[in-house]
């Protein structure tokens, strides 16, 4: 094994190009794991910890640039109000220990359907921009898994970072799990308002190969939410909506039977997740005052 | 390859590392500090915790070449470490700006005093969490103690007047298979109110 260790993001791009095989590594809480467990045995490892800029992020106009190595914590503590679906996200994942290590971007390197910030990014709508020594590209967030623990990755790609929308209305994040720490996920669910394009959008974890958005469930929402004049009037969704999109959701899952839960218990709980963010999302939209904060 | 970096404020150097070792493996085996238990190797139970550029983080998640030129104290450095953040506390006077803790560059300038051990603790006296988790009877088997030292003494350095909530958050990272929970909790609880104790005497 060899350990590269480029002291910028020029030289890491000119690493993985000459070794494609390279695996990254930036917090280690999945590829140490494996290594220490001889799961696998890379011919290299790239070091990613020396490079400034995937642990920045900026906050713009639209979007957030968030640094693919930016740690869970600092999410938790410095984008709550920017990425409020995210922030609950990252405050599930793991332990403190993990979260001052990991990141988005390992979450997406690996794409296990089962990484907690993947709803969350989907809900809020995310591009994830990757760069080679050929140049950079733009991955819009619903193109990026690819199946079970692959992504849209070229060999020589690498993470840079994500461009996550800021948050233009409530958003909602949960996750199943027998504990409040250490767990992955049984299943999660995250929910975006987006009253400025008067759309909802969803993500569900752990529940089908790969993390997905409930799509037909946001559209039947969005039909039905214009259609009742409810972002204007801001009435109470009635439980025949909350209901039918709590069941679209269920319905666009595909879970499979394994250690952490059966098929059935999983399509239930992302039901009802979906019914619960609904609501929650819907009463603060009305300015009733439910705050962001705690609900993971 | 080699590795050179800091552990408790002593220049190390290791040699013949494994490329896909990790930073705990370094320290126990290469380093002879066994402080830092082994257990799940996995980033579950955080017996391994350590301090990376001040940081808690799980030693056996960390790939030694990872720590390069940087920063690691150990539970055998915890107490000079403590000791080092009191007494800049007394000279920098009250914490006036909620800015509480230690800066990195505080971090990075602190040194093991001579004639006192930290590869041992020995010659040392105990830190204000050590103590309590002595007097309130924390330390059952004593296998986890190291890893919640660390992030106990972390969190206490950060939020010096916790709730229980925080508590519990803070050391949700660190298993303790004697389920000694409580008393664990207590210990921190006892090590916040000294700390606050200490505080108004100054």
């Amino acid at each position: 094994m060899d350990f590269l260790r480029p002291a910028s993001w020029e030289e890491a791009l000119a690493a993985k190009a000459e070794h494609p095989t390279a695996v990254p590594i930036a917090g280690g809480t999945d590829v140490m794991v494996e290594i220490n467990f001889d799961h696998r045995r890379p011919e290299y490892l790239l070091d990613l910890n020396r490079i400034e800029l995937l642990r920045e992020w900026e906050v713009g106009e639209e979007n957030v640039r968030l640094g693919a190595s930016v740690p869970y914590t600092r999410i938790m503590e410095s984008l709550r109000a920017e990425l409020p679906g995210l922030a609950l996200a990252s405050h599930t994942v793991a332990s403190p220990q993990i979260r001052n290590r990991g990141g988005v971007g390992g979450n997406l390197g690996t794409a296990s359907p089962a990484g907690d910030a993947h709803p969350a990014l989907l809900a809020a709508g995310a591009e994830v921009e990757v760069e080679s020594v050929r140049g950079s590209r733009f991955i819009p967030i619903d193109e990026f898994y690819t199946g079970v623990k692959r992504n849209a990755l070229q060999p020589d790609e690498l993470i840079k970072t994500v461009h996550i929308k800021k948050a233009d209305g409530p958003q909602q994040y949960s996750k199943v799990g027998t504990r409040n720490a250490m767990v992955i996920a049984v299943c999660a669910f995250g929910l975006a308002l987006h009253p400025e394009t008067r759309t909802v959008r969803t993500g569900i974890g752990s529940a089908a190969p790969t993390p997905i958005r409930a799509k037909e469930a946001e559209a039947f929402l969005n039909a039905a939410l214009e259609e009742g004049g409810f972002w204007d009037n801001g009435k109470i969704i009635t439980p025949s909506i909350a209901k039918q999109f709590a069941d679209l959701c269920s319905g666009a899952a595909n879970p499979i039977d394994d250690v952490r839960g059966t098929a059935k218990y999983r399509r239930h709980a992302v039901g009802i997740m979906a019914r619960r963010q609904l609501g929650w999302t819907w009463e603060q939209y009305r300015g009733a005052g439910r705050t962001l904060e705690g609900a993971a | 390859m080699r590795v050179n970096f800091t552990v408790n404020g002593r220049p190390q150097e290791a040699d013949d590392v494994w490329e896909g070792e990790s930073l705990l493996y370094v320290l126990r085996e290469r380093l002879g500090l066994p402080g830092s238990k082994n257990a799940c190797e996995q980033g579950e139970c955080g017996s391994c915790t350590v301090r990376l550029d001040g940081v808690p983080v799980c030693s056996c998640l960390v790939a030694a070449g990872q720590v390069e030129g940087r920063e690691v104290v150990t539970v055998e450095g915890l107490a000079e470490y403590a000791k080092d953040r009191e007494q800049a506390r007394r000279e920098g006077g009250a914490c006036a700006s909620g800015a509480c803790g230690t800066s990195l560059d505080a971090a990075k300038k602190w040194e093991a005093k001579p004639g006192q051990d930290s590869q041992t603790g020995e010659g040392v006296e105990l830190s204000p969490i050590q103590q309590a988790f002595i007097d309130a009877g924390a330390v059952q088997c004593g296998f986890c103690t190291p890893g919640l030292l660390v992030a106990a003494d972390e969190m206490l350095e950060r939020n010096p007047s916790p709730t229980d909530a925080d508590i519990r958050e803070a050391l949700s990272g660190n298993l303790c298979r004697c389920t000694g929970y409580e008393k664990i909790l207590d210990a921190v609880r006892l090590a916040a109110a000294r700390q606050e104790r200490q505080e108004e005497a100054v």
